[in-house]
């Protein structure tokens, strides 16, 4: 078992598609199925699963790609740290080309500033302790998905007595925003694909209040392509049979009442914000997470008194629409002129896992171009 | 008055400058081709629009063309499974003269370095190139030697300027590709860049089976406008997919001939282990570098003993078609369609 092939099987895929065709053809409706997840929308592109789907399936991007939703006046906040003497700022590669008013971080650190790509927090929490003269900011960005590392990476901060860490903490909550769009009136959703990461994480028990308050179908889904074919197809099941439950495709990863010690380390270092901005979507109520007081000193907010200003974006970015699902990301003005992954004006195009990202390398064109119905490569000449 | 044909609109130099994709090109092109006049030059030398090729053409009329190549080398670091430094400095610019169709005849080499590097590592560098040189049977004829401060080079960087005789057989261009073409690459993609990255440290990753695939490449196409002699237009095109990876040599194919390169997924050779680190890191092994292996277009009716030819690691990845023109595009196995988009950025800094 390598994890992958198995998952990437083309006979089982078409075998989904197939049972997706049969269940939708004759409906005469459109199935609007939101993939939560950044990492999904990445995927369905990447292996071209939209042109596998019958078209009576609306794949609409949700808000789940974590640098996307930062907003410009944290990202300015945090980058405003790395002008103190003495500071190392670390972050993920995803948080590298963010573009804020100093320009990207790849920006500062072509001038000069120390910022520093890491894999995870503990790799920040590791340059801390080689260099005692320096203080290290770890730039921490993610949904529960990459939360438990930051919070072990304090609990470690802690027991060492580290004096020259801590965490500028930007980390989000998967579930209010889901409630935020569901309470928009011009939303138009049947069902959700629950991302897969983060509910390795917090199981499926957050999803509950969707099916129960909303009406709507979730089901948690893994990454590989057979994953998100099978996860649209039950989706698809319970919307016809008239169920909405939420259900955990991603058996092999996701236990339904989630990981009990990464929860615990969650619950160790941090408490819920009052409210939290996210791009496109406002202010949105206990959305994101704060570093509890027992952990004030690695808390990078306090002990620099960071300031917030409030930033103006182009206006005519449609950045809100494409994460409400609203719009299509080739529906901006912007897009693939102004706004592309080389000069981002809004962070979905900043991210891999964004949804105009992934449309501007994977699709964008194909859009302007029609693949001639008969593309095929011929048949292979080469034993 | 004649206007300013710089067209080069950022800032700063970014490390995505350098790393072979969209950010590469905008800098060549932009800002230093037409300052040293590459498009009247080219236009001169072959009565043909510029393309970037890895080499220049220096007719000597009756006495046959000179290619005329160098390339800078800043990997770190300095070792790595499967090479070195000296290695790339050597089969680096060996290469770009053997995919523009040139016999490899000379190298001159320049070292930037750094104030404090231990004489035995510059050694074992000396030694390397020198038995790379050995090996591929072109000789290294001078050069010359800088140091800097210490802390203003990463220890060594390499430039080596090399020629070569550009062999008659060889009709090389993006304009003779034809709808129906071939792509075929030498072998698997990924190994070097996902090696050097590994050797880094920065990721922790162990692969038993990894090394870099530097080598030299003239024998192997020497071998190949053999086995194609009958023909003289069946090797279209030839490029080695180093910085940027085979999405950045294909997009600057097609580009260059106006026509869609369609591979298709599943027969895009990439080794397990370099798939496993690509699949965990997030990358596409289509943009990672290669330091030995070639991605040549062909004429359907050759395609076959252009393989037989290159050994039993080279496939037929994908063909030329029509539409969607200028474009780069992968049929997935599950018969969906992507768009392969040039580099983006820099995922990986320094490999080469």
């Amino acid at each position: 078992m390598k994890f992958i092939s198995e998952f990437r099987d083309s006979v089982l895929i078409q075998k989904t598609a197939d049972e997706i065709r049969r269940l939708t053809s004759g409906t005469g409706r459109t199935f609007r199925i939101m993939e939560v997840c950044g990492g999904h929308t990445h995927a369905i592109y990447r292996f071209g699963l939209k042109d596998v789907l019958p078209k009576e399936i609306e794949m609409i991007h949700g808000p789940g790609c974590p640098v996307c939703v930062l907003p410009e006046a944290r990202i300015d906040a945090g980058l405003e740290l790395v002008r103190h003497e003495g500071v190392i700022m670390t972050m993920f590669g995803d948080m590298m080309r963010v573009p804020g008013k100093y320009g990207t971080p790849l920006d500062m650190k072509a001038k000069g500033a120390d910022i520093r790509m890491v894999y995870s927090p503990m790799d920040a929490l590791t340059i801390a302790q080689k260099n005692p003269d320096k203080h290290v900011v770890f730039f921490a960005i993610g949904f529960e998905t990459t939360a438990p590392a930051t919070a072990l990476s304090l609990i470690m901060a802690k027991k060492q007595h580290l004096t020259n860490f801590s965490i500028f903490c930007n980390h989000i909550i998967i579930a209010p925003p889901l409630r935020a769009l569901l309470d928009f009136p011009d939303l138009r959703l049947d069902g959700f694909i629950g991302p897969g990461h983060v509910s390795t994480i917090i199981g499926c028990k957050p999803y509950e209040f969707i099916s129960a308050e909303y009406g709507k179908p979730v089901v948690v889904s893994g990454f590989e392509p057979l994953d998100l074919m099978q996860s649209i197809m039950m989706c698809v099941r319970q919307l016809i049979e008239g169920r909405c439950e939420v259900e955990n495709q991603y058996g092999r990863a996701v236990l339904w009442d989630g990981n009990s010690r990464a929860l615990a380390a969650l619950e160790e270092v941090f408490d819920e914000r009052n409210s939290f901005e996210w791009r496109g979507l406002g202010f949105i109520p206990h959305s994101g997470w704060k570093i509890r007081d027992e952990y004030a000193e690695f808390d990078a907010e306090k002990r620099f008194s960071v300031i917030e200003t409030s930033v103006e974006i182009n206006s005519e970015a449609a950045c809100g629409d494409v994460l409400r699902g609203l719009k299509k990301p080739h529906d901006c003005p912007l897009f693939g002129t102004v706004c592309t992954p080389e000069n981002p004006v809004g962070a979905l195009m900043v991210s891999s896992e964004g949804a105009c990202s992934a449309y501007h390398q994977y699709g964008q064109r194909l859009h302007e171009i029609e693949i001639p119905s008969n593309f095929k490569l011929q048949e292979e000449t080469v034993v | 008055m004649s206007t300013n044909p710089v067209k080069f609109y950022d800032s700063s130099i970014q490390m995505a400058h350098g790393a072979g994709g969209k950010a590469s090109r905008r800098l060549v092109e932009g800002l230093i081709a037409p300052l040293f006049g590459l498009a009247e030059i080219s236009g001169e030398m072959s009565g043909q629009a510029m393309t970037l090729n890895d080499a220049a053409y220096l007719p000597l009329g009756s006495a046959g063309t000179l290619a005329f190549t160098t390339d800078s080398f800043v990997v770190k670091p300095l070792r790595f499974a499967g090479g070195s430094i000296g290695d790339l400095a050597v089969n680096g610019t060996i290469n770009d003269l053997a995919v523009s169709g040139a016999k490899p005849l000379a190298l001159v080499s320049s070292f930037i370095l750094e104030a404090g590097l231990s004489s035995e590592v510059l050694e074992i560098e000396v030694r390397t190139m020198a038995e790379a040189a050995k090996r591929a049977g072109v000789r290294i004829v001078g050069g010359d030697t800088k140091v800097v401060e210490h802390g203003s080079a990463d220890g060594m960087f390499i430039t080596t300027a090399g020629i070569g005789l550009v062999d008659t057989r060889a009709h090389l261009g993006a304009q003779n590709v034809r709808v129906g073409d071939k792509v075929i690459v030498s072998g698997p993609l990924g190994d070097h860049g996902i090696t050097v990255l590994l050797a880094r440290g920065d990721v922790d990753l162990e692969t038993d089976d990894l090394r870099s695939d530097t080598r030299p490449l003239w024998h192997l196409v020497n071998a190949l406008l053999t086995a194609l002699e009958g023909s003289t237009e069946a090797l279209r095109w030839m490029r080695d997919p180093t910085r940027g990876g085979a999405a950045s040599a294909l997009n600057e194919l097609a580009n260059d001939c106006g026509l869609c390169v369609a591979l298709q997924d599943e027969k895009i050779p990439v080794r397990e282990s370099v798939r496993g680190a690509c699949e965990l890191l997030g990358l596409d092994p289509l943009t990672i570098a290669c330091e030995g292996q070639f991605i040549a277009i062909v004429a359907p009716e050759y395609a076959e003993r252009a393989c037989e030819v290159l050994g039993k690691e080279a496939v037929v990845m994908g063909e030329i078609t029509q539409t969607p023109a200028k474009t780069v595009i992968s049929k997935t196995q599950y018969g969906g369609t992507r768009v392969i988009d040039m580099l983006t950025g820099d995922p990986l800094p320094r490999i080469c």
